[in-house]
Protein backbone atom coordinates (compact mmCIF):
# COMPACT_ATOMS: atom_id res chain seq x y z
CA UNK A 1 0.00 0.00 0.00
CA UNK A 2 1.17 3.29 -0.82
CA UNK A 3 0.12 6.82 0.46
CA UNK A 4 0.29 9.80 -1.82
CA UNK A 5 1.35 13.24 -0.08
CA UNK A 6 0.88 16.29 -2.12
CA UNK A 7 4.12 18.01 -2.71
CA UNK A 8 3.65 21.24 -4.19
CA UNK A 9 4.72 23.24 -0.94
CA UNK A 10 4.31 22.87 2.91
CA UNK A 11 5.10 20.12 5.54
CA UNK A 12 5.44 17.13 3.29
CA UNK A 13 8.51 15.82 5.26
CA UNK A 14 6.99 15.74 8.40
CA UNK A 15 3.87 13.75 7.18
CA UNK A 16 6.72 11.42 5.15
CA UNK A 17 8.10 10.94 8.59
CA UNK A 18 5.00 9.93 10.56
CA UNK A 19 3.60 7.54 7.50
CA UNK A 20 6.70 5.67 7.86
CA UNK A 21 7.27 5.12 11.49
CA UNK A 22 3.87 3.46 10.68
CA UNK A 23 5.40 1.48 8.22
CA UNK A 24 4.23 3.33 5.26
CA UNK A 25 5.30 3.44 2.03
CA UNK A 26 5.25 7.40 0.53
CA UNK A 27 5.15 8.85 -2.54
CA UNK A 28 5.51 12.80 -3.46
CA UNK A 29 2.96 13.63 -5.38
CA UNK A 30 3.82 17.17 -8.15
CA UNK A 31 1.96 15.57 -11.33
CA UNK A 32 -1.08 14.00 -12.25
CA UNK A 33 0.69 11.02 -13.03
CA UNK A 34 1.99 10.22 -9.58
CA UNK A 35 -1.39 9.55 -8.69
CA UNK A 36 -1.41 6.15 -9.98
CA UNK A 37 -2.03 3.63 -7.75
CA UNK A 38 -2.24 5.00 -4.49
CA UNK A 39 -4.32 4.08 -1.63
CA UNK A 40 -4.35 7.65 -0.21
CA UNK A 41 -2.93 11.13 -0.18
CA UNK A 42 -2.25 13.89 2.36
CA UNK A 43 -2.69 17.03 1.88
CA UNK A 44 -0.22 18.90 4.10
CA UNK A 45 0.06 21.87 6.27
CA UNK A 46 1.49 24.95 3.74
CA UNK A 47 -0.23 28.18 2.52
CA UNK A 48 -3.75 27.04 0.53
CA UNK A 49 -3.51 30.30 -1.60
CA UNK A 50 -0.05 29.20 -2.92
CA UNK A 51 -0.75 25.29 -3.03
CA UNK A 52 -4.49 26.56 -4.72
CA UNK A 53 -2.60 28.25 -7.55
CA UNK A 54 -0.32 25.52 -7.97
CA UNK A 55 -2.42 22.36 -8.33
CA UNK A 56 -4.03 23.27 -10.81
CA UNK A 57 -5.03 21.87 -14.23
CA UNK A 58 -5.14 18.06 -14.36
CA UNK A 59 -3.53 17.80 -11.21
CA UNK A 60 -6.89 19.64 -10.07
CA UNK A 61 -9.27 18.17 -11.89
CA UNK A 62 -8.25 14.68 -10.95
CA UNK A 63 -8.09 15.56 -6.88
CA UNK A 64 -11.31 16.68 -7.26
CA UNK A 65 -12.46 14.00 -8.92
CA UNK A 66 -11.24 11.61 -6.47
CA UNK A 67 -12.16 14.06 -3.64
CA UNK A 68 -15.64 13.33 -4.64
CA UNK A 69 -15.59 9.85 -5.25
CA UNK A 70 -14.86 8.31 -1.95
CA UNK A 71 -10.54 8.75 -2.06
CA UNK A 72 -9.05 8.30 0.86
CA UNK A 73 -8.25 12.42 1.56
CA UNK A 74 -6.29 13.48 4.46
CA UNK A 75 -5.92 17.47 5.17
CA UNK A 76 -4.10 18.92 7.80
CA UNK A 77 -4.58 23.20 8.05
CA UNK A 78 -4.27 24.20 4.64
CA UNK A 79 -5.07 20.53 3.08
CA UNK A 80 -8.19 20.87 5.18
CA UNK A 81 -8.85 24.05 3.23
CA UNK A 82 -8.51 22.78 0.04
CA UNK A 83 -11.26 19.69 0.91
CA UNK A 84 -13.89 21.78 2.76
CA UNK A 85 -17.01 22.86 0.20
CA UNK A 86 -16.85 26.30 1.49
CA UNK A 87 -14.49 28.88 2.98
CA UNK A 88 -14.74 32.03 4.59
CA UNK A 89 -18.03 32.00 3.73
CA UNK A 90 -18.09 31.41 -0.42
CA UNK A 91 -18.65 28.43 -1.70
CA UNK A 92 -16.20 28.05 -4.44
CA UNK A 93 -14.57 25.19 -2.99
CA UNK A 94 -10.30 24.35 -4.03
CA UNK A 95 -11.08 21.01 -4.86
CA UNK A 96 -14.18 20.60 -2.26
CA UNK A 97 -15.83 17.28 -1.49
CA UNK A 98 -16.24 17.80 2.14
CA UNK A 99 -19.33 19.13 3.33
CA UNK A 100 -17.77 21.74 6.20
CA UNK A 101 -17.19 25.53 6.11
CA UNK A 102 -13.81 26.53 7.28
CA UNK A 103 -12.94 30.13 8.20
CA UNK A 104 -8.85 30.59 7.20
CA UNK A 105 -6.55 32.08 9.78
CA UNK A 106 -9.13 31.69 12.54
CA UNK A 107 -6.74 31.46 15.49
CA UNK A 108 -5.11 34.70 14.69
CA UNK A 109 -1.84 35.89 13.12
CA UNK A 110 1.47 33.69 14.34
CA UNK A 111 1.85 35.18 17.39
CA UNK A 112 -1.37 33.49 18.59
CA UNK A 113 -0.23 30.00 17.31
CA UNK A 114 0.07 27.55 19.98
CA UNK A 115 0.39 23.99 21.30
CA UNK A 116 -1.94 21.80 23.42
CA UNK A 117 -3.82 18.31 23.76
CA UNK A 118 -6.84 17.49 22.74
CA UNK A 119 -9.64 14.78 23.41
CA UNK A 120 -10.18 12.87 19.90
CA UNK A 121 -12.55 10.45 19.91
CA UNK A 122 -11.48 7.01 18.97
CA UNK A 123 -7.90 8.12 19.73
CA UNK A 124 -7.20 9.28 23.13
CA UNK A 125 -7.91 12.45 25.66
CA UNK A 126 -4.25 13.27 25.12
CA UNK A 127 -3.14 13.93 21.18
CA UNK A 128 -0.65 16.56 21.29
CA UNK A 129 -1.67 19.14 18.58
CA UNK A 130 0.06 22.48 17.27
CA UNK A 131 -2.07 25.08 16.17
CA UNK A 132 -0.57 27.56 13.27
CA UNK A 133 -2.36 30.22 11.81
CA UNK A 134 -4.93 27.56 11.76
CA UNK A 135 -8.42 27.50 10.13
CA UNK A 136 -11.60 26.44 11.95
CA UNK A 137 -14.55 24.42 10.91
CA UNK A 138 -17.64 26.59 11.45
CA UNK A 139 -20.06 24.45 10.25
CA UNK A 140 -20.33 20.64 9.25
CA UNK A 141 -23.00 19.07 7.37
CA UNK A 142 -25.29 15.76 8.49
CA UNK A 143 -22.51 13.46 7.24
CA UNK A 144 -19.67 14.78 8.92
CA UNK A 145 -18.97 13.64 12.09
CA UNK A 146 -16.82 15.68 14.34
CA UNK A 147 -13.43 13.89 16.40
CA UNK A 148 -12.00 16.69 18.36
CA UNK A 149 -12.80 20.32 19.34
CA UNK A 150 -11.01 23.11 21.21
CA UNK A 151 -13.12 25.84 22.84
CA UNK A 152 -16.35 24.54 21.42
CA UNK A 153 -15.09 24.90 17.85
CA UNK A 154 -14.64 21.64 15.92
CA UNK A 155 -10.48 20.89 14.65
CA UNK A 156 -10.76 17.98 13.44
CA UNK A 157 -13.76 16.10 11.36
CA UNK A 158 -14.48 13.17 9.16
CA UNK A 159 -16.74 12.17 6.67
CA UNK A 160 -16.56 8.89 4.59
CA UNK A 161 -12.92 8.47 3.54
CA UNK A 162 -12.11 12.06 3.91
CA UNK A 163 -10.30 12.99 7.17
CA UNK A 164 -9.47 16.53 8.35
CA UNK A 165 -7.50 19.16 10.90
CA UNK A 166 -6.99 22.41 11.76
CA UNK A 167 -3.94 21.59 13.91
CA UNK A 168 -0.61 19.67 12.72
CA UNK A 169 -0.28 15.78 14.03
CA UNK A 170 2.82 15.80 11.24
CA UNK A 171 4.80 18.20 14.10
CA UNK A 172 4.84 15.79 16.78
CA UNK A 173 5.69 12.22 17.46
CA UNK A 174 2.51 11.36 18.00
CA UNK A 175 1.16 8.78 14.96
CA UNK A 176 -2.01 7.98 15.99
CA UNK A 177 -3.87 10.60 14.07
CA UNK A 178 -1.71 9.18 11.05
CA UNK A 179 -2.58 5.40 11.90
CA UNK A 180 -6.25 6.49 11.51
CA UNK A 181 -6.12 7.75 8.26
CA UNK A 182 -3.72 4.38 7.38
CA UNK A 183 -6.69 2.21 8.80
CA UNK A 184 -9.00 4.28 6.64
CA UNK A 185 -7.06 3.85 3.60
CA UNK A 186 -6.35 0.07 4.19
CA UNK A 187 -9.85 -0.53 4.90
CA UNK A 188 -11.03 1.34 1.50
CA UNK A 189 -8.34 -0.53 -0.47
CA UNK A 190 -9.82 -3.99 1.10
CA UNK A 191 -13.35 -3.25 0.33
CA UNK A 192 -12.32 -2.40 -2.69
CA UNK A 193 -10.36 -5.74 -3.74
CA UNK A 194 -13.65 -7.61 -2.41
CA UNK A 195 -15.65 -5.51 -4.76
CA UNK A 196 -13.82 -6.16 -7.52
CA UNK A 197 -13.50 -10.03 -7.04
CA UNK A 198 -17.77 -10.01 -6.86
CA UNK A 199 -17.74 -8.37 -10.27
CA UNK A 200 -14.79 -10.84 -11.41
CA UNK A 201 -17.14 -13.66 -10.24
CA UNK A 202 -20.40 -12.46 -11.61
CA UNK A 203 -18.48 -12.17 -14.95
CA UNK B 1 -2.49 23.50 29.16
CA UNK B 2 -1.78 26.15 25.79
CA UNK B 3 0.95 27.18 25.22
CA UNK B 4 2.06 30.23 22.57
CA UNK B 5 5.32 31.06 21.04
CA UNK B 6 7.35 27.63 21.51
CA UNK B 7 10.06 26.29 19.57
CA UNK B 8 7.77 24.38 17.99
CA UNK B 9 5.15 26.34 17.15
CA UNK B 10 7.75 29.16 15.67
CA UNK B 11 10.06 26.43 13.78
CA UNK B 12 6.28 25.41 12.37
CA UNK B 13 5.06 27.83 10.55
CA UNK B 14 8.62 27.68 8.57
CA UNK B 15 8.43 24.43 8.23
CA UNK B 16 4.52 25.30 6.35
CA UNK B 17 6.51 27.60 4.28
CA UNK B 18 8.85 24.75 2.77
CA UNK B 19 8.84 24.65 -1.23
CA UNK B 20 7.14 28.02 -1.36
CA UNK B 21 9.00 31.93 -2.47
CA UNK B 22 8.90 34.87 -0.01
CA UNK B 23 8.80 37.96 -1.76
CA UNK B 24 10.06 41.42 -0.92
CA UNK B 25 6.92 44.17 -1.53
CA UNK B 26 6.99 47.68 -0.50
CA UNK B 27 2.91 48.20 -1.14
CA UNK B 28 -0.15 46.72 -0.60
CA UNK B 29 -0.79 46.58 -4.21
CA UNK B 30 2.64 44.93 -4.34
CA UNK B 31 1.63 42.17 -1.88
CA UNK B 32 -1.16 41.78 -3.48
CA UNK B 33 0.43 40.73 -7.06
CA UNK B 34 2.84 38.29 -4.67
CA UNK B 35 0.09 36.74 -3.15
CA UNK B 36 -1.88 36.34 -6.61
CA UNK B 37 1.40 34.77 -7.71
CA UNK B 38 1.15 31.87 -5.14
CA UNK B 39 3.86 33.45 -2.39
CA UNK B 40 4.09 31.67 0.65
CA UNK B 41 4.64 35.08 2.39
CA UNK B 42 5.32 38.82 1.81
CA UNK B 43 8.10 40.80 3.35
CA UNK B 44 7.14 43.99 4.06
CA UNK B 45 9.93 47.07 3.29
CA UNK B 46 10.00 50.83 3.00
CA UNK B 47 12.43 50.19 -0.30
CA UNK B 48 13.67 47.08 -1.49
CA UNK B 49 17.20 46.04 -0.93
CA UNK B 50 18.64 46.85 -4.37
CA UNK B 51 16.97 50.79 -3.58
CA UNK B 52 18.54 50.72 -0.08
CA UNK B 53 22.20 50.10 -1.67
CA UNK B 54 21.39 52.44 -4.61
CA UNK B 55 20.56 55.38 -2.11
CA UNK B 56 22.84 54.75 0.72
CA UNK B 57 22.37 56.21 4.00
CA UNK B 58 20.69 54.69 7.24
CA UNK B 59 18.40 51.74 6.31
CA UNK B 60 15.35 51.22 9.01
CA UNK B 61 12.97 49.13 10.03
CA UNK B 62 9.41 50.59 8.28
CA UNK B 63 6.99 52.87 8.95
CA UNK B 64 4.46 50.79 11.13
CA UNK B 65 1.69 52.31 8.66
CA UNK B 66 3.40 50.71 5.72
CA UNK B 67 3.56 47.45 6.94
CA UNK B 68 0.20 47.38 8.80
CA UNK B 69 -1.43 48.11 5.12
CA UNK B 70 0.66 45.07 3.58
CA UNK B 71 -0.74 43.23 6.47
CA UNK B 72 -4.38 44.08 5.73
CA UNK B 73 -4.25 43.54 1.96
CA UNK B 74 -3.46 39.86 2.22
CA UNK B 75 -4.23 36.60 3.96
CA UNK B 76 -0.52 34.94 3.52
CA UNK B 77 1.88 35.43 6.14
CA UNK B 78 3.77 39.03 6.74
CA UNK B 79 7.31 39.24 7.59
CA UNK B 80 8.97 42.46 8.12
CA UNK B 81 12.73 43.37 9.00
CA UNK B 82 14.70 44.85 11.52
CA UNK B 83 18.17 46.06 11.77
CA UNK B 84 20.62 43.11 13.60
CA UNK B 85 20.77 43.78 17.21
CA UNK B 86 17.68 46.53 17.19
CA UNK B 87 15.79 45.01 19.95
CA UNK B 88 12.83 47.66 20.18
CA UNK B 89 12.30 47.58 16.85
CA UNK B 90 11.72 43.91 17.17
CA UNK B 91 9.03 44.78 19.81
CA UNK B 92 7.30 47.28 17.69
CA UNK B 93 6.91 44.29 15.12
CA UNK B 94 5.61 41.78 17.60
CA UNK B 95 3.09 44.83 18.81
CA UNK B 96 2.28 44.71 15.26
CA UNK B 97 2.03 41.05 15.16
CA UNK B 98 3.49 40.60 12.57
CA UNK B 99 4.39 36.54 11.60
CA UNK B 100 8.10 36.83 11.21
CA UNK B 101 10.93 39.04 11.79
CA UNK B 102 14.02 38.97 9.87
CA UNK B 103 16.97 40.42 11.77
CA UNK B 104 18.96 41.29 8.46
CA UNK B 105 22.12 42.66 7.08
CA UNK B 106 19.66 44.19 4.72
CA UNK B 107 19.33 47.23 6.92
CA UNK B 108 22.07 49.26 8.83
CA UNK B 109 22.92 47.45 11.80
CA UNK B 110 22.25 48.94 14.96
CA UNK B 111 24.51 47.20 17.46
CA UNK B 112 28.10 46.50 16.48
CA UNK B 113 28.69 43.20 19.03
CA UNK B 114 25.27 41.47 19.74
CA UNK B 115 22.24 40.14 17.58
CA UNK B 116 18.90 39.84 19.04
CA UNK B 117 18.18 37.87 22.25
CA UNK B 118 15.45 35.62 19.75
CA UNK B 119 14.06 33.86 22.86
CA UNK B 120 12.30 36.76 24.43
CA UNK B 121 9.90 36.89 21.76
CA UNK B 122 6.51 35.16 20.83
CA UNK B 123 7.19 35.89 17.05
CA UNK B 124 9.61 33.90 15.61
CA UNK B 125 13.03 35.19 13.55
CA UNK B 126 14.47 34.47 10.54
CA UNK B 127 18.80 35.31 10.40
CA UNK B 128 20.62 35.49 7.15
CA UNK B 129 24.24 33.15 7.65
CA UNK B 130 26.72 32.47 5.08
CA UNK B 131 28.53 29.63 7.16
CA UNK B 132 27.79 26.81 9.29
CA UNK B 133 28.65 28.47 11.91
CA UNK B 134 26.89 31.56 12.15
CA UNK B 135 23.68 29.72 11.08
CA UNK B 136 24.24 27.90 15.02
CA UNK B 137 24.72 30.76 16.75
CA UNK B 138 21.76 32.21 15.35
CA UNK B 139 19.43 29.60 16.26
CA UNK B 140 21.51 29.60 19.68
CA UNK B 141 19.91 32.95 19.98
CA UNK B 142 16.92 31.80 18.82
CA UNK B 143 16.01 32.13 15.55
CA UNK B 144 13.64 29.74 14.34
CA UNK B 145 14.44 29.47 10.34
CA UNK B 146 17.69 30.31 8.24
CA UNK B 147 18.54 31.82 4.97
CA UNK B 148 21.69 32.52 3.03
CA UNK B 149 22.53 35.57 3.11
CA UNK B 150 24.16 35.91 -0.03
CA UNK B 151 24.21 39.43 -1.73
CA UNK B 152 21.44 41.18 -1.47
CA UNK B 153 19.77 43.30 -4.38
CA UNK B 154 21.98 42.36 -6.78
CA UNK B 155 20.61 40.08 -8.68
CA UNK B 156 23.32 38.01 -8.62
CA UNK B 157 23.29 34.51 -7.43
CA UNK B 158 27.29 33.53 -6.95
CA UNK B 159 26.58 34.32 -3.48
CA UNK B 160 23.49 32.62 -2.18
CA UNK B 161 25.61 29.64 -4.11
CA UNK B 162 28.59 30.04 -1.97
CA UNK B 163 26.70 30.39 1.27
CA UNK B 164 24.66 27.48 0.43
CA UNK B 165 27.87 25.19 -0.57
CA UNK B 166 29.67 26.25 2.14
CA UNK B 167 26.76 25.20 4.67
CA UNK B 168 26.57 21.72 3.33
CA UNK B 169 30.23 21.17 3.07
CA UNK B 170 30.18 21.96 6.59
CA UNK B 171 26.84 19.90 7.46
CA UNK B 172 28.61 16.98 5.66
CA UNK B 173 31.79 16.80 8.10
CA UNK B 174 29.93 17.51 11.30
CA UNK B 175 27.62 14.33 9.94
CA UNK B 176 30.59 12.12 9.07
CA UNK B 177 33.02 13.13 12.53
CA UNK B 178 33.50 11.03 14.94
CA UNK B 179 32.11 11.71 18.56
CA UNK B 180 35.50 13.03 19.42
CA UNK B 181 35.99 15.24 16.34
CA UNK B 182 32.64 16.97 17.42
CA UNK B 183 34.15 19.35 19.62
CA UNK B 184 36.96 20.54 17.69
CA UNK B 185 34.52 21.34 15.01
CA UNK B 186 32.41 23.78 17.50
CA UNK B 187 35.75 25.39 18.07
CA UNK B 188 36.62 25.71 14.30
CA UNK B 189 33.44 26.35 13.10
CA UNK B 190 32.28 28.57 16.21
CA UNK B 191 29.44 26.88 16.50
CA UNK B 192 27.49 26.28 19.46
CA UNK B 193 28.36 22.06 20.52
CA UNK B 194 24.63 21.43 21.44
CA UNK B 195 23.57 22.91 17.84
CA UNK B 196 25.99 20.51 16.11
CA UNK B 197 24.69 17.70 18.55
CA UNK B 198 21.20 18.48 17.53
CA UNK B 199 22.29 18.52 13.57
CA UNK B 200 23.77 14.83 14.11
CA UNK B 201 20.45 13.72 15.81
CA UNK B 202 18.69 14.92 13.05
CA UNK B 203 20.99 15.05 9.95
CA UNK B 204 20.43 18.17 8.70
CA UNK B 205 20.23 22.01 10.08
CA UNK B 206 17.47 21.80 12.71
CA UNK B 207 15.52 24.55 11.27
CA UNK B 208 14.06 25.71 8.32
CA UNK B 209 17.15 26.84 5.30
CA UNK B 210 15.84 29.04 2.74
CA UNK B 211 18.46 30.79 -0.25
CA UNK B 212 18.28 34.47 -0.40
CA UNK B 213 20.57 37.26 -1.67
CA UNK B 214 20.36 37.79 -5.62
CA UNK B 215 18.18 35.02 -6.56
CA UNK B 216 16.50 37.12 -9.82
CA UNK B 217 15.13 34.23 -12.39
CA UNK B 218 13.38 30.51 -12.10
CA UNK B 219 16.57 28.70 -12.57
CA UNK B 220 18.15 31.14 -10.07
CA UNK B 221 15.25 29.43 -7.38
CA UNK B 222 15.41 25.85 -9.27
CA UNK B 223 19.43 25.82 -8.69
CA UNK B 224 19.35 26.91 -4.84
CA UNK B 225 16.59 24.17 -3.86
CA UNK B 226 19.02 21.41 -6.04
CA UNK B 227 21.14 22.66 -3.49
CA UNK B 228 19.18 21.55 -0.95
CA UNK B 229 17.54 25.06 0.55
CA UNK B 230 14.04 24.33 1.68
CA UNK B 231 12.48 28.04 -0.34
CA UNK B 232 13.71 31.10 -1.56
CA UNK B 233 12.91 34.72 -0.96
CA UNK B 234 13.65 36.88 -3.77
CA UNK B 235 13.80 40.35 -2.70
CA UNK B 236 14.74 42.87 -5.78
CA UNK B 237 14.32 40.42 -8.42
CA UNK B 238 10.72 40.64 -8.98
CA UNK B 239 9.52 44.09 -8.54
CA UNK B 240 12.94 45.40 -10.34
CA UNK B 241 12.11 43.29 -13.69
CA UNK B 242 9.90 44.50 -16.24
CA UNK B 243 7.21 41.87 -15.37
CA UNK B 244 6.66 40.94 -12.34
CA UNK B 245 3.52 39.40 -11.90
CA UNK B 246 4.23 37.10 -14.68
CA UNK B 247 7.90 36.66 -13.10
CA UNK B 248 6.97 35.94 -9.76
CA UNK B 249 4.51 33.25 -10.85
CA UNK B 250 7.60 31.65 -12.87
CA UNK B 251 9.97 31.66 -9.69
CA UNK B 252 6.68 30.01 -7.91
CA UNK B 253 6.26 26.92 -10.51
CA UNK B 254 10.15 27.12 -10.83
CA UNK B 255 10.29 26.16 -6.69
CA UNK B 256 7.90 23.67 -6.98
CA UNK B 257 8.79 21.85 -10.13
CA UNK B 258 13.09 22.56 -9.40
CA UNK B 259 13.56 19.06 -10.57
CA UNK B 260 11.73 19.39 -13.82
CA UNK B 261 14.06 20.34 -16.45
CA UNK B 262 11.65 19.93 -19.35
CA UNK B 263 8.61 21.91 -17.04
CA UNK B 264 11.80 24.56 -15.95
CA UNK B 265 12.27 25.22 -19.45
CA UNK B 266 8.65 26.45 -20.27
CA UNK B 267 8.21 28.16 -16.83
CA UNK B 268 11.17 30.80 -17.70
CA UNK B 269 10.34 31.43 -21.36
CA UNK B 270 8.90 35.27 -22.02
CA UNK B 271 9.45 36.98 -18.65
CA UNK B 272 10.66 39.83 -20.19
CA UNK B 273 13.67 41.50 -18.28
CA UNK B 274 15.85 40.60 -15.11
CA UNK B 275 16.82 43.34 -12.63
CA UNK B 276 20.47 44.35 -13.99
CA UNK B 277 22.53 42.54 -12.21
CA UNK B 278 25.75 43.95 -10.33
CA UNK B 279 29.42 42.13 -10.33
CA UNK B 280 30.15 41.22 -6.61
CA UNK B 281 33.66 42.14 -7.42
CA UNK B 282 32.85 45.77 -8.22
CA UNK B 283 31.20 46.59 -4.98
CA UNK B 284 33.51 48.21 -2.59
CA UNK B 285 34.10 46.07 0.41
CA UNK B 286 32.17 48.86 2.96
CA UNK B 287 28.90 48.47 1.16
CA UNK B 288 28.93 44.55 1.17
CA UNK B 289 25.71 43.39 3.03
CA UNK B 290 26.57 40.01 4.11
CA UNK B 291 29.73 40.76 6.40
CA UNK B 292 27.45 42.63 8.47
Amino acid sequence: MIIGILDLQGAVREHRTSLERLGVAVRAVKDVSDLDGLSGIVFPGGESTAMQRLAAGSLRDRLRELAHNGFPMFGTCAGMILLANTVDGKATPHLGGMDIAVARNASGRQVHSFETTLAVKGIGPDVPAVFIRAPYIVRIGPDVDALAEYNETIVMARQGQLLVASFHPELTEDVRIHRMFVDIARQHRHQNEIQQKQEATQL
Amino acid sequence: MVETGTLRVKSGLAEMLKGGVIMDVTTAEQARIAEEAGAVAVMALERVPADIRAQGGVARMADPTKISEIMESVTIPVMAKVRIGHFVEAQILQALEVDYIDESEVLTPADPTYHINKWAFAVPFVCGARNLGEACRRIAEGAAMIRTKGEPGTGNVIEAVRHMRLMNEQIRRVLNAEEEEVVSLSKEFGAPLYVLRAIRDKGRLPMVNFAAGGIATPADAAMMMQLGCDGVFVGSGIFKSTDPAKRAQAIVQATTHFMDAARLAVISRDLGEAMEGMIIEEIPPHEMMQTR
